[in-house]
């Protein structure tokens, strides 16, 4: 017991909670984006993937980080645009489309990479961002090294999630974003053209995710492995719901999910040998699960989630 | 860079077209003693993963030396791996290189359909008669070596190890690196973490991390990424199947090798001669063969432990010490 305490007062702990929780927090956030204008976006993973190599090609060819950062949202945002195109106007199936544009970001991010580096023997590395000093606030006892010890892109995505919810709830922007998600034909009665709301959240959302996989290769790591993504944009997909599609829950979600992987890696050494190590594995999804299943009866969709709209129509 | 890669590649595929056409006008001729063999090789991870970049080089060797032409499928999916076995077979490839641990029942059936084709794949298993031959990394050898090594210079007597998957390839070589470790230390104590992926250094990463919280102050480092985490909080490391020094300067105090040409080379001999049969190439993974070997930063290590090391190795290439294999999965503790 009070081996499990000293983890959680160990500033180290959060810290690793926080990193770990970077890629879910741009995932669940562009995820949330393009779900509350009634978009599921099934393309997420392979979202992931591009950006997180689109990025790190962008640094390896000489770009600087920032810019491979924009480069990375870029290709989020082109895929959102293709999913957007399918899934809107087109009214196509939104598990189907965004699967398919899984499949394609995945498969073209590889064969660029092979493409661009054929015999390379390991893949090169970058210089990745490194944690950025604040004045002040890295100094605080305790507080410093567990949250503010952390690299620039864990801050930008705390930043836009400020920013996300503001747009969300507080602009008309938002009002007719999160009333294309639930009831298109009052957007269009505003004069509004749904589509064209649809299609910008679905491109927003798809840069913001890209970032989460420029995190893993520009920030976690410093080079790009085929499968890196693991899986972790399936989890936002999860995180969104857990959330109930609000910001400040799809924020705490993510840092819960961090927390739990941190906690279980840790956790293993205290138990050492005693618990087979697949158990620990499992066990940030299966604490996931049972917070989906509390909240998720409690969970409100978007009415008009993975409804097309076709103007006119009753 | 990447157009010299580029155009690299494609003077490759120029240069083994040439040969085609060559053995196309010269049918007779090529059939001398110099006769190029086929070979064609399948693997299920990007030739990137450690592993599988040690059977691409002895391969791409291979090829450079003229012995072979040689060409490759990487990242196949297990349920694709019999379909681009059968086309290799159809197409005339003489040896067919790979790994079957996915899918040991469906491969040695289509081996048996293609008897006048060569096999040899990395497997859990022996082999199959009448064509498939089998390999695997048997560098226990070494990484006994690596872990007298951090026994003798651990200070924390708490080694760190992360793992991708449990399986006998990994866990043989880490039971040999803890064996070698308590061989010097009595009093070593070790974390095992497996992250169950082959391609998540962010995530090797963190279990490193971890280690290196708790007091681990040497890391085995199975996979990609315990090594940057390491040298990002100045501990030392322990290499496994690729030599990353030159990556980690002043990180890496010595690593565990694994050498594919002897494999190979006895497999393309017998090919070439016709005398290929189903056999297991295991052995020529050991350190007798040059299969294996043993790398130690001679900067990082005292010289002590580095003549104790030796000693070991010399008793072991003379063999008068046997390494255990263990294919279990390894406990903390």
């Amino acid at each position: 017991m009070s081996a499990i305490l000293d983890i959680l007062a160990s500033a180290s702990f959060w810290a690793a909670a926080l990193r770990i929780a970077t890629p879910l927090m741009f995932g669940v956030l562009g995820a949330l984006i393009c779900e509350r204008s009634g978009v599921l976006n099934l393309g997420i993973e392979g979202i992931f993937t591009a950006g997180a190599m689109a990025g790190w090609l962008a640094v390896h060819l000489g770009a600087d980080l920032w810019t491979g950062v924009l480069a990375a949202a870029l290709t989020g945002a082109v895929f959102g645009l293709l999913l957007a195109l399918l899934t809107v106007p087109l009214g196509l199936s939104q598990h189907v489309a965004g699967i398919g544009v899984t499949l394609l970001a995945t498969s073209l991010a590889y064969f660029t990479y092979r493409v661009v580096l054929p015999t390379a023997s390991t893949p090169p590395r970058i210089e990745p961002f490194g944690p950025v000093r604040l004045p002040v606030l890295s100094d605080l006892p305790f507080l410093g090294p567990a949250l503010f010890s952390q690299t620039p892109l864990t801050f930008l995505a705390l930043t836009l999630f400020g920013l996300v919810a503001f747009v969300l709830y507080r602009t008309p922007l938002g009002l007719a974003i999160r009333a294309a998600g639930e009831n298109p034909a009052a957007v269009e009665a505003q004069g509004l053209d749904v589509h064209l709301v649809r299609i910008g959240a679905v491109v927003t959302g798809s840069a913001v995710m890209a970032l989460g996989g420029a995190f893993l290769t520009m920030s976690a790591f410093n080079a790009f492995f085929f499968e890196m993504t693991g899986g972790r944009g399936w989890i936002c997909i999860a995180l969104t719901v857990f959330a109930s599609w609000r910001p400040g829950k799809a924020l705490l979600g993510a840092i819960l999910f961090g927390a739990f992987d941190a906690f279980q890696l840790r956790l293993q050494h205290e138990v050492a040998g005693a618990v087979p190590s697949q158990v620990f594995l499992m066990l940030p999804y299966l604490l996931s699960i049972a917070a989906l299943c509390l909240v998720a009866r409690r969970a409100d969709y978007p009415k008009a989630l993975m409804i097309p709209y076709v103007k006119g129509q009753r | 860079m990447s157009s010299k890669n580029l155009l690299h590649r494609r003077a490759v595929l120029q240069g083994t077209a040439a040969i085609g056409a060559l053995s196309i006008f010269g049918g007779a001729f090529a059939q001398g003693a110099g006769r190029q063999i086929k070979v064609a090789a399948i693997y299920t991870v990007p030739v990137e993963q450690q592993w599988v970049s040690r059977i691409h080089k002895a391969l791409n060797g291979a090829r450079d030396r003229g012995e072979v032409s040689y060409k490759f499928s990487e990242n196949v999916a297990n349920n694709d791996y019999e379909r681009v076995m059968r086309q290799y077979a159809e197409e005339g490839s003489d040896l067919v290189v790979g790994e079957i641990f996915g899918v040991e029942r469906q491969a040695r059936r289509v081996a048996a359909a293609y008897p006048k084709v060569a096999f040899l794949m990395g497997s859990s298993f022996g082999p199959s008669k009448p064509n498939l031959a089998v390999f695997d990394n048997f560098i226990q050898e070494p990484s006994y070596l690596t872990g007298m090594v951090a026994g003798k210079t651990t200070k924390s007597n708490l080694i760190g190890m992360v793992g991708g998957y449990a399986i006998p390839e990994v866990n043989r070589l880490m039971h040999a690196f803890m064996d070698g470790a308590r061989s010097v230390n009595p009093n070593v104590k070790f974390l095992v973490t497996f992250i169950n992926s082959w391609y998540d250094p962010p995530k090797a990463k963190e279990a490193a991390f971890a280690m290196i919280d708790k007091g681990a102050d040497i890391l085995y480092a199975e996979r990609f990424g315990v090594s940057d985490a390491a040298k990002e909080k100045g501990v030392k490391v322990i290499g496994n199947v690729i030599d990353t020094s030159s990556q980690y300067p002043g990180t890496v105090l010595a690593s565990a090798l694994w050498h594919m040409e002897p494999t190979i080379e006895r497999a393309v001999t017998a090919v070439k001669e016709g005398r290929f049969e189903a056999a297991d190439y295991g052995q020529f993974s050991h350190m007798q063969y040059g299969g294996a070997s043993l790398a130690v930063d001679e900067k990082l290590v005292p010289a002590d432990v580095v003549r104790l090391v030796r000693e070991k190795e010399k008793e072991i290439t003379d063999g008068l010490f046997r390494v255990n294999v263990n294919d279990a999965e390894p406990k903390a503790g």
